[in-house]
């Protein structure tokens, strides 16, 4: 892949995901904070697939855009081939770690509160 | 009518401020980096007192350090006219030409004269250009054109460029390879590999050039890993070039092209013989 379309990509995520938290933010504005963390409230809202679709694409953004960021900021600390290869592929491998933990949060959660 | 004699005389008042801050001085300590990588001598800084008038440069100040107190003193100039690029350091911690820094634009009684960081260090205030020169010859610089056939003298002609193509990169034809955007950039220091502002620039220079039809491979020389995206907008390259041209917007104009928020619509332009002839 290109350095440019891989940027592209970080820059489109990285606005996207002002957007999404944002819009995170406000719904957890909507009840007092502090209530809105009680564990009924919680899990309530794994149940409601609109804000788990939105939960997930936080996740999803914020895990390209910053694994991308931490990647560019590893290829400015040392050059050298080897070097250069470990940190794509660790990058991309935590990425795609820290997307499948997430996910996998976000569907027990969903199942624990139709289990009930 | 009072109106415009009040603003005269702001800015009659601005400009006498302005001219207070030449500093007039009748000497000044030059505190110079000594260090010769070659023989191992170790870093140090030497000061001397030179004389100096109104209009003595840096450079001036440290040809007479060379001349009458210290003949080892190793420095890299020619034109002396801010033409050639080669005088280049660190005064008082900023890239600048010695040659093209009066003496009365610095404040204190010390000036510090340094060689250009981001760069091998050889001798004193001379320092090694050839990675900075490698990745300007990196960047092609010169009209690739299938239609200027610079082989056969009797094909040569003109290209024909309005003034409007001409003003898309005339400030970057004005760069010197002097480095002191190169020393300021915050990424050259980091990532060896980064072309560096000045390379940059000049990819943007001959991508703009509608003499050039080289458009996409230019693109792709600046597009990979150590490439055109390293750069963070710092902005210290265009603010410390002498030749008022300004890196950081050519980087700009050159990725808003990669990003596709920007279209180069350069007609390439015709050869002045065709023209006639059609
Ligand atoms: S862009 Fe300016 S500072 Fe950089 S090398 Fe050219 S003239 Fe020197
Ligand atoms: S704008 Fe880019 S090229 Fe210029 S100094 Fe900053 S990082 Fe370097
Ligand atoms: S001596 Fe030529 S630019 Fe200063």
């Amino acid at each position: 892949m290109r350095e440019s379309q891989i940027m592209k990509i970080h820059y489109v995520t990285g606005i996207a995901a002002l957007i999404v938290v944002a819009v995170h933010i406000m719904m957890r504005l909507i009840m007092p904070y502090n209530m809105s963390l009680e564990y009924e409230n919680v899990v309530a809202n794994y149940h409601n697939v609109p804000y788990v679709l939105l939960l997930e694409s936080i996740l999803i953004l914020i895990a390209i855009h910053g694994f991308n960021g931490l990647r560019v900021i590893l290829l400015e600390m040392r050059q050298g081939r080897n070097w250069e290869g470990s940190i794509t592929v660790l990058t991309i491998a935590a990425m795609i770690a820290i997307i499948g933990y997430g996910t996998r949060t976000i569907l027990v959660a969903n199942g624990l509160e139709m289990g009930q | 009518m009072s109106e415009t004699i009040e603003k005269l005389e702001r800015l009659d008042k601005k400009r006498k401020e302005h001219e207070k801050k030449e500093i007039e001085r009748s000497s000044i300590y030059l505190k110079i980096f000594r260090a010769n990588r070659a023989t191992g001598e170790q870093a140090h800084y030497d000061t001397v007192e030179v004389p100096v008038q109104r209009s003595t440069t840096v450079l001036d100040a440290l040809l007479y350090a060379k001349g009458y107190k210290d003949h080892s003193i190793g420095i890299r100039y020619s034109c002396r006219m801010a033409s050639c690029g080669s005088c280049g350091m660190k005064i008082n911690g900023i890239p600048r030409l010695a040659c093209y820094t009066k003496v009365s634009e610095l404040y204190g009684d010390t000036i510090t004269c340094e060689p250009l960081s981001n760069f091998p260090h050889i001798r004193d205030l001379a320092t090694d250009f050839t990675q900075f020169f490698e990745h300007h010859k990196d960047m092609q610089p010169y009209i690739q054109n299938e239609n200027a056939d610079i082989k056969d003298p009797s094909k040569l002609s003109e290209f024909v460029q309005s003034p409007e193509d001409v003003d898309k990169f005339l400030q970057f034809s004005y760069c010197i390879k002097c480095g002191c955007c190169y020393s300021a950039c915050p990424t050259v220091a980091m990532d060896t590999k980064f072309p560096g502002p000045q390379a940059l620039a000049q990819a943007y220079r001959y991508f703009a050039d509608s003499r050039d039809a080289a458009t996409e491979e230019r693109l792709e020389l600046v597009d990979d890993r150590h490439g055109i995206f390293r750069c963070h907008f710092a902005g210290s390259c265009s603010t410390v070039c002498p030749k008022g041209v300004d890196p950081a917007l050519g980087i700009q104009l050159l990725k808003g092209h990669m990003l596709g928020y920007s279209s180069n619509e350069k007609k390439i332009a015709d050869l002045k013989e065709r023209l006639m002839r059609k």
